[in-house]
């Protein structure tokens, strides 16, 4: 029996179990938003112990990343992510998670290029993508300023 | 420090010591080691079998390495180059886990077609003397490259060279499975070893009685949290030293097949988009050294 | 009462970005760094078209806590400091905006990284 290449990539992709949907999407639901109304939360907090709104802003991711590193420290954020998949990836713990996993496997590496070069595997494209865009707005902003 | 690397060059260890003492030999007794693991430069196999300072043969053939290094051992054993070498196969999931996928601690989720790398090693000693079992025929595969491209389903990029290999092998022996009272993939997984069923027989042979895999053997599917089963090259090689030799021994065994496949990827090649070329080798395992 | 709404609207907003993720990731083969790239870069946008901004005052948390809301910090970082400084300030806005979230995951990262070791997942 000759079997054709496409044929077969099809056949396997076809075959192959799809993740559930519906359940995964479910828990990406409730605990990405449990950690953005946790986030809410905080940020009345601080507000009401009367810290500045600015502050405040810059304050909360913070603690949100303070959480997740520590959580991704002592062995726990993965076992939540297993369930929340997107839920724990698309508010900013999963970036703060992304830095420090990395960093603590190659820890043998050295504290050098293990830890500090390593931290960025991950999170590094998120900083250079967000600056560059954030660059390339800047110079159209200033340009059409000029003009206008 | 402590770091996985060492723990799984330590298994290697304990494994051929292992064998060496069921064997009743000494490490100086083997002419050669045949050593092989997933780390890049294989260095686990290097810094494993450093204590045993015998001739040392490092092998990469991802999770096929330990039928790859009973092939090599047993050729040269047959032809009388060497009276005795030790195979030793192992994968660590800590160490694998960090070279082709994410970090430990990462926060992601499995696709239920991926696999588990094993913590496991495996070492067989292949030597000219002795009861047996033996190894009686061997069929070394050739690279066979289907286009897959997701390393979450290595059990379909694999699947088509072990097919590649069973159907050469049958065809040449004009055997068929029914022959055999096991017919063992290394580690196809859920996906790979339907994948293997259905191909089978729609070339007209029936594997569903005398087929598993390995993969699907080392773990418990419904209490461990496996997916589609187990990998890597500690994971045939610790079923087929442990378990299946034990079997032998008990003589519930007396023909089998094993065939470990592999999927020779590394992070850059699928990063560079290319697909996942797949190997199986094959080799005959019997209790009587002259079974037809 | 108005605290327990902009807690609803934050759960209920936050939570439906992460869900529309999540069929993305389910459904096509993107890797996550991808898609924090993607998300990040999708917020630069939509802070520099101006949308992203009405939505962070009606979500509040639910908006800016999603990466989504990392690449705003950035655009709006640059608005600002194109604003004050001119052209210099398409350099030195976007970190500056985000300087507390990158600096405390480095920071901390780091610390924990001395403190803990990685474990397999059983």
């Amino acid at each position: 029996m000759k079997i054709n290449k496409q044929t077969y990539q099809k056949y396997a992709k076809q075959r192959a179990p799809s993740s559930p949907l519906f359940k995964d999407m479910f828990f990406a639901f409730l605990i990405g938003g449990l950690i953005c109304a946790f986030a809410e939360g905080i940020y009345n907090l601080y507000l009401y112990l009367k810290i500045d709104e600015t502050t405040v802003r810059t304050l909360v991711p913070v603690t949100l990343v303070f959480i997740a590193t520590l959580l991704t420290g002592i062995g726990v954020f993965d076992s939540i992510a297993k369930y929340a998949g997107a839920g724990t990836l698309v508010p900013i713990t999963g970036f703060a998670n992304a830095v420090v996993a990395p960093a603590l496997d190659d820890k043998s590496e050295g504290l050098v290029m293990g830890v500090g070069a390593k931290m960025f595997t991950i999170a590094g494209p998120v900083i250079v993508y967000g600056v560059i865009a954030s660059v390339i707005y800047g110079v159209i902003y200033w340009i059409s300023g000029v003009i206008s | 420090m402590n770091t996985w690397e060492k723990a799984e060059s330590e298994m290697q260890r304990l494994a051929v010591n292992l064998a060496l003492a069921k064997s009743n030999i000494r490490s100086n007794d083997l002419d050669a080691v045949f050593a092989g693991d997933l780390m890049n430069q294989c260095v686990g196999s290097s810094y494993g079998a450093e204590c045993f300072n015998r001739p040392f043969f490092g092998l990469y053939g991802a999770c096929s390495t330990f039928a790859e290094g009973c092939i090599l051992a047993s050729l040269l054993v047959d032809s009388g180059s060497f009276s005795r070498c030790g195979v030793i196969a192992s994968s660590h999931f800590c160490t694998a886990e960090r070279q082709f996928r994410y970090p430990l601690e990462y926060g992601g989720q499995r696709t239920p077609t991926s696999q588990r790398t094993a913590t496991a090693a495996g070492s067989l000693i292949i030597s000219c003397e002795g009861n047996g079992p033996y190894i009686r025929e061997v069929l070394p595969g050739t690279i066979v490259d289907f286009g897959i491209t997701d390393i979450n389903n290595m059990g379909a990029a694999m699947a088509p060279a072990a097919y590649d290999t069973l159907t050469k092998y049958f065809a040449e022996s004009g055997k068929s499975p029914s022959d055999f009272d096991l017919i063992l993939t290394g580690d196809l997984g859920k996906e790979g070893h339907s994948i293997i069923c259905d191909f089978m027989k729609n070339a007209g042979y029936d594997m569903y009685k005398s087929y598993n895999d390995c993969g699907l053997m080392l773990y418990n599917a419904d209490t461990q949290d496996m997916h589609a089963g187990g990998s890597g090259c500690g994971c045939s090689a610790s079923v087929i030293a442990g378990h299946i030799m034990k079997r032998f021994e008990k003589k519930t065994l007396s023909d089998i097949l094993y065939i470990a496949t592999g999927a020779l990827m590394s992070p850059s090649s699928l990063q560079q988009g290319r697909s996942i070329p797949g190997i199986a080798h094959l080799v005959r395992i019997c209790d009587s050294r002259d079974k037809e | 009462m108005n605290l327990f709404w902009d807690i609803l609207k934050a759960f209920l907003v936050g939570g439906a970005i992460c869900s529309i993720v999540q069929i993305v990731i389910d459904k096509t083969a993107l890797t996550p760094a991808r898609i924090l790239v993607c998300l990040v870069t999708l917020g630069v946008i939509l802070g520099a078209l101006g949308v992203y901004k009405p939505f962070i005052e009606f979500a509040g948390c639910g908006a800016s806590t999603p990466l989504t809301g990392f690449g705003y910090t950035l655009a709006e970082g640059v608005r600002k400091a194109v604003d004050e400084k001119g052209l210099i300030g398409a350099l030195t806005g976007g970190l500056t905006g985000s300087a507390g979230g990158i600096t405390a995951a480095i920071f901390f990262g780091y610390l924990f990284a001395l403190i803990f070791r990685s474990r397999p997942r059983d």
